[in-house]
């Protein structure tokens, strides 16, 4: 039985406030807007002179980070930092992981020097969840968890720092076409990024990848899916590239980077396609000549350092939010 | 839900105490160096129509306190946190925080706080339409052309109308 009992989203209090947050998927359309109307005043923390607000003033924030990352693990230090938490980071394969604890353990000590919120990036997915669930089950659900990157499951901050990058741009979900391209198959960005746009109400989501790369079934989740990345970006309002992990060329998924950069690599030709005021975006870290053409991540259309300023502001919300709840 | 209740005769002429809080500040701003910096919503409201009033040449600023608050280990993150503006240099201003109604005094503590993570003021004033007491905090208002007292469980909110008139209205907790 889950330890959850009786709540149907584990993510939400008997208030329904956000408790933790886990996945985009599941998430009312409301959730996702006060997330991100949320985040709009936090954006500002960030012009001041002091660059800091008290909200977290007094409370531990612990960066479990069991697989390797810079760009998250820094914007989140950054955000509880800005918010005036004790942020205490752990790289826990350089750490006890090592000696054999488990995640659940590790938990148990840092919950012992009275922890607050625990920011979790996970190779296993569900890893944050097992997480949350363990909290609740021993009486310890003040502790909020926060999903930094589970497996090939999800990643919502990211997810919801895109679509904060969107409405930034493009204002008006309801009259876009977006375009995810790439290995949607090892992505749990993909996945966050189509729920959140499905849920916000995008008309028009599409995925641009070649066959091996994307998972059975998923149409299911309400996209067109492409395998000709011309016919993919036609028209849209956003491309979205993701990360090919060069660990999967090896697996015989690809032929190689060349090929890949051939059919799937974003150049100005191919973005000539999409509409004029297209906005390029990209999670990083990128691979340049792999999955998109230096001249487009640093061209004009392209919006990929904006996202890491604005996943500051963004993760700073969804702390706060959850250290209120 | 609050409930709106009749609005009793004795409550202010919002308008009136507008133009008088105005008369009462002139003596006292230099148009050239005197900033403002309104409380959301009402604040930011009555600073506009001080700031016509006034002349004033440095544009208004506003502020949401939600970041700020002393009671959001309690009642968590306001759901409808407002940006700050501050459209210019704190550091060695002189700014009056102008607000609706002055109550307990924490909002205006946690006004001054924000303030001054943009800079350090040289002085700051506190302007209020209205005064209704019930002090929890050494705060009291420079400029206050009026005050009243209501029970604990009303609350004194000022409204907009569309044509932009300001009214007062006694809310039920």
């Amino acid at each position: 039985m889950s330890a959850f009992g009786k709540q149907p989203n584990p993510q939400l209090n008997s208030h329904g406030e956000l408790q933790h947050l886990l996945t985009i998927e599941g998430l009312p359309r409301e959730m996702l807007l006060r997330i991100l109307d949320t985040a709009a005043p936090f954006s500002e923390v960030a012009e001041r002179e002091v660059k800091k607000v008290p909200l977290l003033r007094g409370k531990s924030v612990f960066n479990l980070f069991f697989e390797n990352s810079t760009r998250t693990r820094t914007t989140f230090e950054i955000a509880a930092k800005r918010l005036s938490a004790d942020v205490i980071n752990l790289n826990i394969s350089t750490s006890s992981a090592n000696k054999g604890e488990t995640l659940l353990d590790t938990a148990d000590n840092l919950a012992a020097m009275q922890a607050d919120m625990f920011v979790v990036r996970h190779a296993s997915s569900g890893a944050p969840h097992l997480l949350a669930q363990h909290l609740a089950a021993t009486g310890r659900d003040h502790i909020h968890v926060v999903n930094a990157g589970d497996g090939r499951h999800a990643h919502p901050t990211q997810g919801l720092l895109d679509m904060y990058t969107i409405r930034h741009y493009k204002a008006d979900f309801s009259q876009l076409t977006v375009a995810i391209v790439g290995d949607v198959l090892h992505s749990r960005v993909a996945r966050s990024q189509i729920h959140a746009l499905t849920t916000l109400g995008v008309p028009e989501v599409r995925v641009i990848a070649p066959k091996t790369l994307l998972p059975t079934g998923i149409e299911r989740l309400g996209v067109r899916v492409f395998n000709d990345m011309r016919e993919g970006l036609r028209g849209v309002d956003v491309v979205m590239m993701l990360r090919l992990q060069n660990e999967r060329m090896q697996g015989a998924l690809l032929p190689s980077t060349q090929e890949y950069f051939k059919s799937y690599g974003l150049t100005p030709e191919k973005l000539s396609l999409a509409k004029p005021d297209a906005i390029v975006m990209h999670p990083g870290p990128m691979n340049r000549g792999v999955e998109i053409d230096s001249a487009v991540a640093d061209g004009g259309q392209a919006v990929i350092l904006p996202q890491v300023t604005f996943g500051i502001a963004v993760r700073m919300a969804v702390m706060a939010m959850l250290a209120g709840n | 839900m609050p409930m709106a209740t009749q609005m009793p005769t004795h409550l202010p002429d919002a308008e009136a105490l507008c133009a008088a809080l105005a008369d009462a500040m002139r003596p006292h701003v230099d148009p050239a160096a005197t900033a403002l910096v309104g409380i959301h919503t009402g604040g930011v409201w009555v600073a506009a129509r001080l700031h016509a009033a006034l002349g004033l040449k440095i544009p208004p600023g506003s502020i949401d306190v939600s970041f700020y608050r002393d009671d959001f280990n309690q009642r968590g993150l306001h759901a409808n946190a407002k940006t700050s503006q501050i459209p210019f240099d704190v550091e060695g201003a002189h700014i009056v925080i102008v607000d609706d109604v002055l109550h307990t005094g924490r909002t205006i503590r946690a006004a001054m706080n924000e303030l001054f993570d943009y800079g350090r003021p040289a002085r700051i004033d506190l302007a209020v339409l209205t005064d209704r007491g019930d002090r929890e905090l050494p705060i009291a208002p420079t400029f206050c052309p009026h005050s009243l007292s209501l029970p604990a469980a009303q609350i004194l909110a000022l409204e907009r109308a569309d044509d932009g008139g300001l009214s007062f209205r006694l809310i039920e907790k």
